[in-house]
């Protein structure tokens, strides 16, 4: 008796489980099964809110030394003060612009390099040979574990950090623009070769073209690649910017720039993530539409 | 003059070392001014490779083809490509995928001057040429469109425009019409009708579709598999008829058609039951 009935309760809460996750018919407009339909930006505005109200909650209360972690209220306030009066020597808008200059310097002289060099592995067997060996090895290697060997050849100065971030920008964009030139369909290569194109014509007015929104994909997840690597590159000796401060504020324990300048970093890279996007879109309105 | 192939057999290697895929044997086509030459035949027949070596994409085994007595060797704008598939291993299983070939990142009007500008004609030129192809193709209205919003009919008819716009001597075309609905295939064929009489091109027209080989070959070539052979040839007229009565429903149910059409299934089902292919 007793069995049966613990059998049944324990059916009722697995049926109660699965009943969750089983499909009913779908609504018109949307495909039956098809896993994660759905808008979540609702959901996604709700969960920030509640990790800021966590957050909140947790230091108004007391549960957390503001050692550890300072609230919301006195982090802003140091946004505030860091904005106008600086901290390490310099203002935020200094420590901001100097990052910038150092992620988009490496940016652009990777961009430069890596997405030739990639072309030319696309369309070139000897330099695809030559390039596979060396990039595909050190890209998976953290930034971290090849800095000092940076600082033993190109010293403490400016290089040896803009280099850090130069290489870590320059596999995923190589490796994008390969993968672009690839992709490129070989029925329109065909076709404008049976239209009398050269193959420097088809190079550039087909491959380039057909590869660009692969370029493009590389240059942004290049970008987001270079903010990551920021704080390794200003570890040592720099005297200005965000990676800088945050490290520089550690040493003293100053939590709340600690976490200030996280988040400042945060956004900013979100921004230039956007924006990369917004270019793409425009730059690439068929993209995934042939 | 005109298009030959003589004596020409393609082998591919195999899946295994050793093994060969005799995609093509001995085969001996003459294509002459004014033909609308069909292939037709079961999947895996070597249709494609057939039409590839014409186009210059791939060179025989053994053997030549030569337009106007001079040997092909490689791809060309004397013959102007509308569409192609590029084969392989899959094909006697009906598994191949075509890519359209018009390139996204132009307008429709720019695919059509496109190797006119490759070739460096000068601007007003090409801009009257590839207008007047448009225009022949229907689409005069629609030149500033992004391509890939256009519908499948109208990108083979971008694709038809782009081809002619270098004046070839003949027109490649493999399947075009194969995945397209029903209504807009049969206008379709019309249109490449009305082109074909309009330019005098050449034209090499493959095709799953018995009545649609029927209806528009001058010359409809059957071809069977394993090897690759051509194992009949019918002259027709049915496209003649359509041009003296434009209706096509009427010649294609017309009593002549039909016995014709009966008697082509026939060899081609023989050949797909013999040699296990495509069975739809
Ligand atoms: N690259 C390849 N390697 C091996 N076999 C191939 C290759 N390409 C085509 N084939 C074979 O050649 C034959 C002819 O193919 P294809 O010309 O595509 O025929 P069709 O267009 O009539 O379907 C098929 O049996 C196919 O499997
Ligand atoms: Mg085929």
């Amino acid at each position: 008796m007793s069995d049966t009935a613990a059998t049944a309760s324990k059916n009722g809460v697995l049926s109660a489980i699965t009943n969750i996750f089983s499909k009913g018919p779908a609504k018109p407009g949307e495909s039956f099964g098809a896993p994660g339909q759905g808008s979540s930006v609702a959901i996604s505005v709700a969960s920030s809110l509640g990790l800021l109200l966590l957050w909140y909650a947790v230091t108004a209360m007391g549960l957390i030394k503001p050692l550890f972690l300072p609230s919301p209220a006195v982090v802003f306030d140091k946004f505030v003060e860091v904005a106008t009066e600086g901290f390490g020597g310099s203002t935020l808008l200094d420590h901001t612009l100097w990052s910038m200059g150092r992620v988009f310097g490496a940016f652009f002289a990777a961009a430069l390099t890596a997405i030739p060099i990639g072309v030319f592995m696309g369309v070139n067997r000897v330099m695809r040979g030559i390039f596979d060996p060396p990039i595909e090895f050190y890209r998976p290697i953290p930034p971290l574990a090849y800095l000092p060997l940076t600082i033993i050849w190109f010293g403490i100065g400016e290089s040896s950090k803009l280099i850090l971030i130069y290489l870590a920008v320059f596999a995923p964009m190589a490796l994008n623009a390969r993968a672009g030139v690839r992709s490129v369909s070989i029925e329109q290569i065909h076709a404008a070769y049976s239209l009398g194109a050269t193959r420097t014509q088809v190079i550039w007015h087909v491959i380039l073209k057909g590869a660009m929104p692969e370029i493009l994909t590389g240059m942004r997840i290049g970008i987001g690649f270079g903010w990551t690597t920021l704080v390794a590159a200003e570890m040592v000796a720099a005297e200005a910017g965000l990676g800088y401060m945050v490290l520089n504020a550690s040493e003293f324990l100053v939590t709340d720039v600690v976490i200030m300048g996280i988040i400042v970093i945060g956004i900013i890279a979100y921004l230039f993530d956007l924006l990369m996007r917004w270019i793409e879109r425009l730059l690439v309105p068929w993209k995934g539409q042939m | 003059m005109g298009l030959q192939v003589d004596g020409v057999t393609v082998i591919y290697p195999g899946r295994k070392p050793g093994e060969e895929v005799h995609a093509l044997e001995n085969i001996n086509l003459d294509i002459s001014d004014g033909d609308f030459v069909v292939a037709l035949g079961a999947s895996g027949c070597g249709k494609t490779t057939l039409l590839n070596l014409m186009a210059g994409f791939i060179a025989p085994s053994e053997g030549r083809v030569t337009l106007d007595r001079e040997a092909i060797e490689g791809p060309g704008k004397e013959r102007g490509v509308v569409n192609h598939v590029v084969t392989g291993p899959g094909a006697d299983r009906g598994v191949v995928f075509q890519k359209h070939a018009l390139l996204p990142w132009l307008t429709v009007f720019e695919n059509a001057e496109f190797g006119l500008k490759l070739q460096g004609m000068p601007k007003q030129e090409r801009t009257e040429t590839a207008s007047r192809y448009l225009a022949l193709v229907g689409l005069e209205d629609f030149h500033k469109h992004a391509v890939y919003q256009l519908s499948g009919g109208m990108q083979q008819r971008v694709g038809i425009a782009r081809a002619l716009t270098s004046n070839p001597a003949m027109l490649l075309m493999d399947e075009p019409l194969g995945a397209l609905d029903a209504l807009t295939r049969e206008n379709l064929q019309e249109l490449i009708l009305d082109v074909w009489r309009e330019t005098g091109k050449m034209i090499f027209f493959i095709t799953h579709s018995v009545e649609e080989a029927l209806f528009m070959a001058t010359r409809l070539v059957v071809m069977s598999p394993r090897p690759g052979r051509i194992t009949h040839t019918y002259d027709l007229d049915f496209q003649q008829r359509f041009f003296d009565c434009r209706d096509a429903r009427a010649v294609k149910s017309s009593a002549n058609f039909i016995e014709v059409r009966e008697k082509v299934l026939s060899i081609i089902h023989g050949d797909e039951l013999a040699g296990g292919g495509n069975h739809v």
